[in-house]
């Protein structure tokens, strides 16, 4: 059995291969605090400055989903499934234009999950 | 007084080199309120040719307006700030269409707020100084403050007027010129200041464009024509931003969120007074714009001792919290400010119900009459449990409450300290020793100590930790927005002597 800490929608992987048609080689970062942040980022490869202190969560729709290491800390213990709702979120989000915004759906990891993941 | 939705335009322009210019390739945004999901106007959707044009004027106008004297400028920002006061009405209207707040809050906090600062700004460049230094008998060191030149800034959608005011104002007294991008959902009030200011200025000193992040933020942020970029917003986006100005080695400050402690020790019920009706509403003041602020006391942090008496009068307080229409007076919260934000709120409210936090009110969506009910609105919501749950960790940014226990001053401190952020806190306490120790061990730019969600002018604000860096609402912030020139002067006669 293979164990998945991301997951995403029909609905957010039919935007996202839209959006990679247009923008190419995109990952997803999952931002911290104030107005549009707790949200996964969808940004332009290159754009973005990843190093030994983003973990790399795992693939969706073949695009890499990182988060700061120090912030997934108080999220290790859950299950992310990317979503997408409509929305005017501000942001450099490349969604941002369809008036789509990706939002994060979460669950607790099951026991065999989290014994995977998480193996004390 | 009745208050309702103001007239507004078909559509806006940017406001680009003193005028109101249609977005190049024509393309415009629908912004529609919260309240009621109602069109308000379409807004350009402007791209990189419309950010240069912007960003060109502002570069013309930068030698001359550099160059006025502080009495010019301090007498500008006081004119702009008396037509903010004298529409002040009509202002706050604007903003509680576009952003969903409650119009109590406009009217007393917003506008008020944002009418001070211009005329904070407008009096302490008037009595600042340079230095002069005699470094010996014939060496001078003048250090004289100029403007940076042009600056970008990127405002957000939870204070549209005040967060403008927090960043036009310092900018425009240090003597720049501005390329202002406010949030693609609440782009109008930025608007209409211009239309109604925009006069007073030269030309090309303020320009004010509208669009979505990807498309017209990342030119004017990654812009090696602009002098320095100010954000407040999100850490990933912080962090990009903080990427394109490093490319040109541009200055930045950041202003980006936080996860507020606000800690009352078992004193406060010692007596059952004025001071502890206050107390009460300091907790319950997570509620205030929706929770839409940055340094909203999300955390609420209760001595054990007191929990089962204190807690019982906040969840009293919070049902009383009367929800309805955002225009009429007496509603107390408003609509959150878009839909995906809804969404992200009510995503939260599951998850912190799923790590096992205990729901003491609220919990859901809140279901509204009429028209009111294609707005977004959410019951404010107080969740029981600990601060390794993530909805202790993250910026929920709703009426979103998440409470815990501590056993002494040790347990409060490691409590309010176990986050990535450091923006804001409260302590509040009847006992002196702690009313000075608990703050400073505190890590947070802004602690309130026995208040909170109070912004007067001359308070400095800004983050510890990943919330940021730089302080606004202070004449500290001019200097994030200058250079120092040292003119060092020589009234010596004879040379050095090397060559």
């Amino acid at each position: 059995m293979t164990f998945r800490r991301v997951d995403i929608t029909k609905e957010a992987a039919a935007l996202l291969e839209e959006l990679k048609a247009e923008h190419g080689e995109v990952i997803f970062h999952q931002s911290g605090g104030c107005c549009d942040g707790s949200s996964p980022m969808l940004l332009p490869k290159e754009d973005f400055y990843l190093d030994d202190n983003d973990i790399h969560l795992g693939e969706v729709g073949k695009v890499p989903f990182y988060m700061s290491h120090d912030q997934f800390e108080y999220w290790k213990h859950t299950h992310l499934t990317v979503d997408i709702t409509p929305g005017r979120g501000a942001s450099f989000s490349l969604e941002i234009p369809k008036g789509k915004r990706f939002i994060i759906r979460s669950r607790m990891l099951t026991t065999e999950e989290h014994e995977h993941f998480n193996p004390s | 007084m009745s208050y309702s939705k103001p007239k507004f335009q078909e559509k806006y322009g940017n406001y680009i080199n003193g005028a109101f210019v249609d977005p190049i390739d024509g393309e415009y945004f629908d912004n529609h309120s919260p309240v009621d999901n109602s069109l308000i106007a379409k807004f350009p959707r402007s791209k990189e040719a419309d950010v240069k044009n912007a960003i060109a004027a502002a570069n013309a106008a930068k030698e001359e307006w550099g160059n006025t004297s502080v009495t010019e400028r301090s007498a500008i920002l006081n004119k702009i700030a008396d037509i903010l006061e004298e529409n002040l009405e009509e202002f706050a209207q604007i903003e509680t269409s576009d952003n969903g707040k409650a119009i109590r809050e406009t009217l007393n906090a917003d506008l008020p707020l944002a009418v001070d600062h211009f005329r904070y700004f407008a009096s302490v460049i008037r009595a600042e100084e340079g230095s002069a230094s005699e470094l010996n008998k014939n060496t001078l060191s003048l250090i004289i403050q100029e403007p940076l030149g042009v600056v970008a800034q990127i405002i957000p959608w939870n204070f549209p007027l005040l967060m403008m005011a927090w960043k036009v104002a310092p900018a425009l007294a240090a003597g720049n010129c501005i390329v202002l991008k406010p949030a693609e959902q609440t782009p109008a009030s930025a608007t209409i200041f211009a239309e109604k200011v925009g006069h007073l200025l030269p030309k090309g000193v303020l320009n004010v464009i509208h669009g979505f992040g990807p498309e017209a933020g990342k030119p004017l942020a990654s812009s090696p024509d602009v002098d320095k970029v100010a954000f407040t917003g999100e850490t990933t986006t912080g962090q990009l931003i903080m990427q394109y100005a490093s490319k040109n080695l541009h200055p930045v400050t950041m202003e980006l969120g936080g996860k507020s402690p606000n800690v009352f020790f078992s004193s406060i019920m010692d007596h059952d007074d004025e001071f502890l009706d206050k107390c009460i509403e300091g907790a319950v003041l997570f509620a205030l714009n929706q929770g839409e602020v940055c340094t909203c006391p999300s955390r609420l942090l209760i001595q054990e001792d007191i929990y089962k008496a204190f807690i019982e009068k906040v969840i009293a307080r919070t049902k009383a919290i009367k929800m309805g229409d955002p225009f009429s007076p007496d509603t107390m919260m408003g609509a959150q400010a878009s839909n995906d934000q809804h969404e992200k709120i009510l995503s939260y409210i599951n998850i912190g119900k799923e790590e096992g936090a205990e729901v003491l009110c609220g919990g859901g969506a809140a279901k509204l009459d009429g028209d009111l009910g294609n707005g977004f609105y959410i019951e404010p919501t107080i969740l029981k449990g600990h601060n390794k749950m993530r909805v202790f960790q993250e910026e929920i940014f709703g009426p979103v409450l998440s409470v815990c226990t501590f056993k002494d001053e040790a347990e409060a401190i490691e409590i309010a300290n176990d986050t990535l952020y450091g923006l804001g806190a409260g302590v509040w306490t009847r006992d002196a020793h702690q009313l000075y120790q608990i703050p400073r061990a505190i890590k947070a730019g802004r602690v309130w100590v026995n208040c909170y969600h109070d912004y007067p002018a001359h308070a400095p604000f800004g983050g510890y930790k990943k919330s940021g860096f730089g302080r606004e609402n202070h004449l500290m912030m001019l200097n994030h927005y200058r250079q120092a020139k040292n003119m060092l002067i020589s009234y010596d006669k004879n040379k050095l002597g090397f060559f």
